[in-house]
């Protein structure tokens, strides 16, 4: 009797190739008689994990549902569709503020995260200086909750109050929706936990004028495809997350003549231009919300073990992962590794903060570093070393990015879908990218480089994993 | 030119090969033209008594972490020869790493990432027992065929690794699986045999072996021979690869008979796949050796006689061998589990039982913990060898010697002389040897039995022939084969 498909993936009938993990002697044997075999630089796992690792191996639910999780994050095609304020696209209420990263208390918060919570504090007018803010802060006064929770990311200090501009991200696909602050800039500004004068002139002139102008073009313009900008712009030297600097000009390429067209002072259209021409990074919040709806797509697929979210709060690192719906695994937050503005140093540095690592998560920022051998500084220096972090990247991920591609890999799609299961066996972690905010609140940022998350949180996942696997009959 | 040896002594500190790897080096390095002697190892206390004894001066600060490396020079050899033997040595540590644009690529930590790197079908794992579920899942998930080396592994990781194989249409070979040849590559220990038209069915490694090398001097070859793990044929696991691989031979056009090689299965399993063999097309020969069953040979030449082949005269290479005086005990000190199997079935239907006989085989886990498979790393049988020679009640020593891809590269090397030592010491030992290898293997089959001969063994291909005649021996039948 025989088959269409060929038995045993054709093992009997196609010229042998091996992979081959372990012993040397038995990789040898095979090289000896000129057969094709690739060796596995194979290390053990933490004994310790081991347990939770078979369970979750042995989940009979495990690969369809990572290929179901992993299929909807890359198929997704968020576009930009409107620019709204928070009030109105998340029913922010005065007195409720948005943070980057896991849930945190303003007692544990970092400096940082501090200042810009001050910051946001006078700019929604509940309180006259920062100084009034920080004790209101530390009455209690204000809720604080993840951007996460509300379907929103933020860069470092992620702060959202109800007045502050959103960009509105919506997935044709699978119909999700998805929301990013407008970015300010570098240097002094709230998110690296700034909040002096000129920090709130410039967050009022963006809810006065940015915002508006900005809606109205994005509305006359019709939905933006984000996700083709994005390829684009990884072809021309970003990555999506130190660099923005291609898909910023290529989106005010895309709405230079709704702006112009809009019903505004040409004043304010050219504030609006000489704006984000003088901020490398105006586009990394709309590929953050771009990000944030791929990877919510993938959410809540029982069995999987892909990441969902990678954030910082300055204080935790914290992962979410399909099959565990919303619960966060945390610890704590890592200095970054990179190099420093002016006289900074690693002294002045806070722990790792921001929600910018949904970019990672969705296969860009450090995941496609070969992308960009323009920030390669921020990896030791030589092109070789990004290509090698990028590579590296493939062993801990279930895909390859459908539309996302490295042109000095040959077009190779970027690696796309953090497997818990994958990081815990090689031991390799999450690359991100990352800008550096000062320790002290009100300083801004000080440097940029890389992070990666402690080990520890993804082997709670795993255990997690582990402890939802159903047990099958004995 | 020079006219005597120059020594050079090398320490690398913290520079870390394993054992097998080093063995291989101090090989290449010996076989260079312009060396007299060469090693590189460890320094361990074990292995620092050994450069001793090569007369070598090690430092007294090189420790067990530190690589030291010793090579002496043959007379005459040209000034350079020393350098040429080092640099050889860097290259020989090099691990291979492929370069591609901006860079060598690392190698893969997984063997799912390595074959979505080369499009490979097939995964070779060895790693620990305990760690070896993931990769092997991992494996199975990237649509690969798995074969699982390692032993150790519990039975309930074994069975749903190949559920798991069985819902994808792919087959795991193993755990605990030696032995197999998959489109004429050995994978594991196989030996170098000819294509042709017999399929194997292996649950057992060295059994495996012992039929493709006698197929071989039969002048018939193999198409594939797929192991499927010593406990396959077990009540738990219900032979679940074997009727995969059953199966995918009787669907193979290269296969024109499958032969099943196992030792005796559970009855209910033999039940089962007797009735899956019933059903093909191709037809099976059941090798599976026991008291009062065939033994392997017969087996094979059942094989043989389905095919229409005639059965050759098993090759042997007799040596004198002393009369041995009654009372004697039989000693085995095998490597292969089914080749001792099969012998002490063979003594124990053959010679009054509780007569001090024993074999031993090297291979079973009590003696790999923490240790290479004997037929890698030959030490602990060796030194039995040496013990089992100084009893003075042990009349025959009987031993097995497996070639192939895999095992250590020249086992007479350390055999034949431990085995003549054996002799120098007790004229009245007899030494019978069961060789299962060919003449392609990379040992060498003909060097491997001339040296085991000059020391004075008799050696058989075929395990059950040396058995017998072991046996024969100790009954005072015979000084050796007089057909030769």
């Amino acid at each position: 009797m025989s088959d269409a498909r060929p038995r045993l993936g054709g093992l009997l009938t196609r010229e042998p190739r091996v992979v081959a993990a372990g012993v040397g002697v038995l990789a040898e044997a095979l090289a000896q008689q000129a057969v094709p075999v690739e060796e596995v630089d194979w290390r053990p796992a933490p004994e310790e994990s081991l347990p939770a690792l078979n369970a979750v191996l042995g989940d009979p639910r495990r690969a369809d549902a990572n290929a179901r999780a992993v299929g909807r994050m890359l198929s997704a095609r968020p576009h930009l569709v409107d620019v709204r304020p928070a009030s109105e696209v998340l029913g922010l209420e005065p007195g409720v503020f948005l943070h980057a990263g896991p849930p945190l208390e303003w007692d544990r918060a970092s400096g940082p995260m501090r200042g810009a919570l001050m910051g946001a504090m006078v700019l929604e007018g509940l309180a006259g200086t920062p100084e009034e803010a920080e004790r209101a802060l530390a009455r209690g006064a204000a809720t604080l909750e993840p951007c996460h929770h509300h379907g929103a990311v933020g860069p470092m200090a992620g702060v959202v109050s109800p007045s502050m501009w959103m960009l509105v991200v919506q997935d044709d696909e699978h119909g999700g929706t998805a929301c990013c602050s407008l970015n300010e800039g570098l240097g002094k500004v709230l998110r690296y936990g700034a909040y002096g004068p000129e920090v709130l002139e410039r967050l009022r002139w963006m809810g006065a004028v940015l915002g508006p102008l900005l809606r109205d073009a994005v509305r006359r313009h019709g939905p933006i495809d984000l996700v083709g900008l994005i390829a684009q712009a990884l072809q021309m030297g970003d990555e999506l997350h130190n660099r923005n600097r291609a898909a910023t000009a290529l989106l005010v390429r895309e709405l230079g003549a709704d702006l112009v067209a809009a019903d505004a002072p040409r004043a304010h259209v050219a504030e609006v231009f000489r704006f984000v021409a003088g901020n490398d990074h105006f586009f990394l919040n709309a590929a953050m919300a771009a990000a944030k709806a791929a990877a919510d797509a993938a959410r809540g697929v029982p069995g999987s073990t892909l990441v969902v979210a990678m954030a910082r709060n300055g204080t935790d690192f914290g992962i979410q992962v399909s099959g565990t719906g919303d619960r966060w695994f945390t610890g704590p937050a890592q200095m970054p590794d990179g190099l420093y503005l002016g006289s900074y140093g690693p002294a002045d540095a806070n722990p790792d903060i921001g929600d910018s690592a949904i970019t990672e998560t969705a296969g860009m920022g450090g995941f496609a570093l070969a992308a960009a051998p323009a920030i390669v500084r921020f990896v030791g220096g030589q092109v070789p070393d990004a290509v090698a972090a990028t590579r590296r990247m493939y062993e801990i991920t279930l895909a390859e990015h459908p539309v996302l591609q490295i042109p000095l890999l040959s077009f190779r799609g970027t690696p796309a879908g953090v497997d818990v299961t994958r990081v815990v066996r090689t031991g390799i972690l999450p690359l991100i990218d990352t800008g550096i905010a000062g320790r002290e609140p009100g300083t801004g940022q000080v440097g940029a480089g890389l992070v990666a998350p402690p080990a520890g949180v993804f082997a709670d996942a795993l255990a997690a994993l582990a402890a939802a696997v159903p047990r099958g009959p004995a | 030119m020079s006219t005597t040896g120059t020594t050079r002594v090398e320490v690398r500190r913290g520079a870390y090969h394993d054992s097998v790897t080093l063995m291989r080096v101090s090989r290449s390095l010996a076989e260079r033209p312009d060396v007299a002697e060469a090693m590189a190892a460890m320094g361990t206390d074990l292995n620092r008594e050994m450069f001793g004894r090569m007369g070598f001066a090690v430092p007294a600060d090189a420790g067990p972490n530190d690589l030291v490396v010793a090579v002496r020079t043959a007379r005459g050899a040209p000034g350079r020869a020393l350098d040429d033997a080092f640099r050889a040595l860097d290259e020989l540590l090099r691990r291979p790493a492929e370069t591609g644009a901006f860079g060598a690529q690392e190698p893969a930590r997984t063997a799912a990432a390595a074959a979505r790197r080369t499009g490979a079908g097939l995964a070779l794992l060895s790693v620990p027992g305990p760690q070896v579920f993931a990769e092997a899942m991992d494996a199975l998930d990237a649509g690969l065929n798995v074969m699982v080396f390692s032993d150790n592994v519990p039975v309930e990781q074994e069975i749903a690794l190949k559920e798991a194989a069985a819902r994808r249409g792919l087959i795991v070979m193993g755990p605990d699986c030696g032995t197999a040849v998959v489109g004429g590559a050995g994978l594991g220990f196989a030996n170098a045999v000819r294509p042709g038209p017999v399929g194997v069915v292996a649950a057992s490694g060295t059994g495996a072996q012992q039929v493709m090398c006698l197929l071989d001097a039969a002048g018939v070859g193999v198409s594939h021979v797929l192991g499927v793990g010593g406990r396959d044929l077990s009540p738990q696991v219900s032979g679940r690869s074997a009727l995969a691989a059953l199966a995918a031979l009787d669907d193979d056009a290269a296969t024109e008979l499958i032969v099943v090689v196992s030792k005796p299965p559970a009855p209910r399993v033999a039940g089962l796949i007797r009735e899956a063999a019933r059903r093909l097309d191709t037809p099976v020969v059941f090798a599976l050796p026991a008291p009062g069953e065939d033994d392997l040979t017969a087996a094979v030449e059942r094989a043989l006689a389905a095919l229409g082949r005639p059965v050759p005269r098993w090759p042997r290479w007799p040596a004198p061998q002393p009369p041995v005086p009654p009372g004697r005990a039989l000693r085995g000190l095998f490597v292969g589990g089914t080749l001792r199997d099969e012998a002490e079935a063979i003594v124990r239907e053959s010679l009054p039982p509780a007569a001090g006989h024993a074999l031993l085989d090297f291979g079973d886990d009590a003696y790999t913990r923490g240790r290479a498979h004997p037929m890698i790393d030959p030490t602990l049988r060796l030194a039995a060898v040496a013990e089992h020679a100084a009893d003075p009640a042990c009349g025959v020593l009987l031993l097995d010697v497996v070639l192939g891809y895999g095992a250590e590269p020249d086992p007479a090397a350390a055999l034949a002389p431990a085995l003549a030592a054996a002799r120098a010491d007790r004229a009245d030992l007899a030494v019978v040897v069961s060789l299962c290898g060919t003449p392609g293997d990379p040992q060498g089959r003909d060097r491997q039995v001339a040296a085991l001969r000059e020391a004075g063994a008799s050696v058989f291909a075929s395990n059950a022939e040396a058995a017998r005649h072991a046996v024969g021996l100790l009954r005072g039948l015979g000084e050796g084969v007089p057909d030769e």
